[in-house]
């Protein structure tokens, strides 16, 4: 028989980089237009390689002001004027617009973000144009919508991205709030502004009316001003908990609405009887998709104890197979985590866990010297009151518990300051409906996880936020009647 | 027979197909893969019309898969029916191809567990490397594992050192969970090798029954520390598909199952797939089908 002399491994297969395109400094996005680049500005950094990609602004008050008053000068004259069938058009093309220029979105989301080009190109750019294709439906059938009721827009509407999903999170965003008839100022993160600025430009391209869409750029400053703006009738927020906190503090008594989407730990529950594999593959997608960098991550398993050894060595078995490494190569699962500070922030969670000496497994992968880079982690046999069961790490580190019953783990899966989203895994029906109905989370995943779909209303409970995002209940965010 | 129920969500295996298939396999690791493909081929004819001349034909091509590019393995073995099994033998007598033979009623499985016995004992007795059983698909269907199992263990036991595969045939099983009962049932009965089906009904060999079957096989390891081998066969005709399959494999044996000693393709037509593919990395253009003799 003929015996192998060495291992058989994948060779580089990285996606091509020659159709982007970057300037090498950004203005802001004011009414159809791109201001100069401003004086005080700071950089977007590839966080694979730790070079600069490009040079972004640091919007001014000035600019805020001047952002708002377009909005709110191509709401009261055109959008919300505008027949609900043309509105629908215009979203209808930027979703064909944003297929289009797939590929350079994709690329660009990885290099500036540090996700698998895998993700960006099969999940996160295709997401974002289903989402503008799903509202643009709905923009001239509101009355249907919500029936006896006759709902009108908002205004102007204030909204605030995270880094995690950039360019899906702005047409989260910015799908419902135009489908309705309202005007946008929206802010990406700061590491994370170029699919934004790069959809800017698609948003001139498509011809959508000026000042309907303005994006500022900067640091938590912009934001700010932005939440606590006189003039914008909205604030829709996603991203941390503790920012959430002072917007809702700030908001208090002005008037204006609000949605906050925020933090998570999400408890992935596997029983006795579920299907173990798929079960496993379904926690490895669960908590390292994107580097953990997910707020409905299912960050906690729960395992029941009868199975706990099966799954934990199964479970690292995979971990061993995830490729990490270069978030361009098409073979990558896991790529960069997105900043130093964030890649900071995990670390000071694993080491601590690792001080307190819980036993852990990590991916035994090497990884590039240059860059952010965090291994998948699990940690067993971790308490509920241990510090990376309760707090959100948003990193690919994975805190396994056991259980024995099923009130054990509806008791302890609940027990947490959050309620975004949870999983649960087990061949039988009944079960699975006893458990749903008793988790406090706004999205519960059976026998799979992190599928998202813009039918499909997206949200949480207590610290995890309020209001729904996508689906009918999304559209609310966004009409008054 | 003591056989654990291994539960499996279709939709899920599915998706994980789905991600194997997204692998990029380009330059060298598409050359060493195409190289390990055509390592891990089992040349089949399985035909009424078979004859000694095209068994002599076939064992030919076997040793010489495309003269005209050096450095190329042999497959691993060429598998016949039973009659052939002394020809091809002596066919291949100074290589290292492996004679595999089909016996037990192939590929119906439907005759006596005494005929079915005597054949083993006849393609055994002729010399047969490799023995490729069929299990009997109605006893299973109709609940009575003991017969399958105690059926399979006989077999083994007169395979001696020759290696037995058992072939489920799971396009008649029906759902991935009686495919999973299947493969416990083989295993724990004495398989070297689980085999996927006979080339006879299809659908034949998929990567989401190939998946199962190695997942069971991997339940099996963690046990008892025992490897068994896997033989997808049957609808494999090309080079893209066969490298995903040995995706799936390393991703969930490990490499250690990446060697024809573990892993076989049963498949008729692959190898000019696969030989055309290598010439095309190496020459940079694709050649014609002429050029690639078609015994």
């Amino acid at each position: 028989m003929a015996k192998k002399d060495k291992l058989w491994t994948l060779s580089p297969a990285p996606e091509s980089q020659d159709h982007i395109q970057i300037r090498d400094a950004y203005g802001v996005f004011i009414s159809g237009n791109f201001t100069k680049p401003g004086k005080d500005r700071f950089y977007s950094i590839n966080p694979a390689t730790e070079k600069k990609l490009s040079s972004i602004t640091q919007a001014s008050q000035k600019q805020i002001d001047s952002a708002v008053k377009a909005a709110r000068k191509a709401y009261n004259s055109t959008w919300s004027k505008m027949a609900a069938t043309e509105r629908a058009k215009y979203l209808f093309r930027i979703a064909r617009m944003i297929q289009e220029r797939a590929r350079e979105f994709a690329v660009i989301e990885s290099l500036d973000g540090g996700k698998p080009i895998r993700e960006s190109r099969d999940i996160d750019v295709p997401l974002a144009a289903a989402h503008f294709f799903y509202h643009a439906g709905w923009a001239d059938k509101l009355k249907y919508a919500f029936p006896t009721k006759d709902p009108k827009p908002i205004g102007v509407v204030g909204q605030i991205i995270p880094w995690n999903f950039p360019l899906l999170m702005a047409a989260w965003k910015l799908a419902p709030a135009l489908a309705c008839g309202n005007t946008v100022v929206l802010k990406p993160a700061e590491t994370t502004s170029l699919t934004a600025l790069k959809l800017a430009e698609l948003l001139q391209d498509a011809e959508l009316p000026e000042g309907v869409v303005n994006i500022v750029t900067g640091d938590g400053q912009v934001g700010e001003a932005i939440v606590s703006h006189p003039d914008i009738d909205k604030i829709a927020f996603t991203g941390s908990t503790e920012v959430g906190k002072l917007i809702r503090k700030s908001t208090a008594g002005t008037g204006k609405r609000l949605t906050l989407e925020l933090g998570g730990k999400a408890a992935n529950i596997i029983f006795d009887d579920a299907s173990i594999d798929q079960a496993v593959e379904g926690i490895v997608n669960g908590i390292y998709f994107n580097q953990g960098h997910v707020c409905c991550a299912g960050s906690r398993l729960f395992v029941q104890e009868n199975v706990a050894k099966e799954v934990i060595k199964k479970l690292e078995q995979r971990i061993e197979t995830l490729i990490v490494g270069d978030p361009l190569d098409k073979n990558t699962d896991v790529g960069a985590i997105n900043s130093k500070s964030q890649l900071g922030t995990i670390r000071e969670y694993v080491d601590g866990a690792k001080k307190e000496g819980l036993e852990f497994f990590e991916s035994s992968s090497k990884l590039p010297s240059k860059g952010y880079w965090c291994k998948p982690t699990l940690f067993k046999d971790v308490a509920q009151s241990s510090r990376i069961s309760r707090e959100e790490i948003f990193g690919p580190v994975l805190a396994v518990q056991t259980f024995r019953t099923i009130n054990e783990v509806i008791d302890k899966a609940n027990n947490t300051p959050y309620g975004l989203s949870a999983g649960v895994w087990t061949d039988k029906g009944s079960k699975i409906f006893n458990l749903t109905s008793q988790m406090k989370a706004g999205v519960v995943w059976a026998n799979t996880f992190n599928k998202f779909d813009p039918t499909s209303p997206f949200g949480g409970y207590k610290e995890s936020g309020f209001g729904r995002e996508g689906g009918l209940h999304g559209l609310s965010a966004y009409i008054k009647f | 027979m003591v056989t654990k129920k291994k539960r499996i969500d279709q939709t899920g295996i599915e998706e994980r197909c789905a991600r194997f298939r997204t692998r990029s396999i380009k330059s060298l690791a598409k050359r060493e893969g195409l190289n390990l493909i055509l390592s891990m081929i089992d040349l089949t004819t399985l035909e009424g019309k078979d004859t000694p001349a095209k068994i002599r034909q076939l064992c030919y091509k076997a040793q010489h898969l495309h003269d005209a590019q050096p450095d190329l393995p042999t497959v691993a073995a060429v598998c016949v029916y039973p009659t052939f099994v002394p020809l091809a033998k002596d066919l291949l007598k100074n290589t290292e191809i492996k004679v595999a033979s089909v016996a037990t009623a192939f590929p119906s499985g439907q005759s006596s567990l005494a005929v079915k016995k005597l054949e083993c004992q006849e393609v055994i007795g002729a010399g047969a490397d490799e023995v490729d059983m069929v299990i009997s698909r109605g006893k299973f269907l109709s609940g009575d594992y003991n017969y399958v199992y105690d059926e399979i263990a006989e077999i083994k036991n007169i395979c001696g050192k020759a290696r037995l595969k058992v072939i489920l045939e799971t396009g008649e099983l029906g759902d991935l969970e009686a495919v999973a009962l299947a493969s416990r049932i083989a295993i724990e009965a004495g398989a070297d090798f689980i085999k996927t089906s006979t080339g006879k009904i299809k659908p034949a060999a998929t990567m989401e029954v190939t998946l199962v079957m190695l997942e069971v096989i991997k339940d099996w390891y963690l046990e008892t520390g025992k490897m068994v081998g896997m033989k997808p066969a049957g609808g494999i005709s090309n080079s893209k598909l066969a490298l995903h399959y040995l995706i799936m494999l390393k991703e969930t044996l490990g490499d250690s199952w990446l060697t024809n000693e573990w892993f076989r393709f049963g498949a008729s037509s692959l190898a000019n797939d696969v030989l055309k593919q290598i010439l095309k990395q190496e020459t940079g253009s694709y050649q014609s089908g002429n050029y690639f003799s078609i015994d």
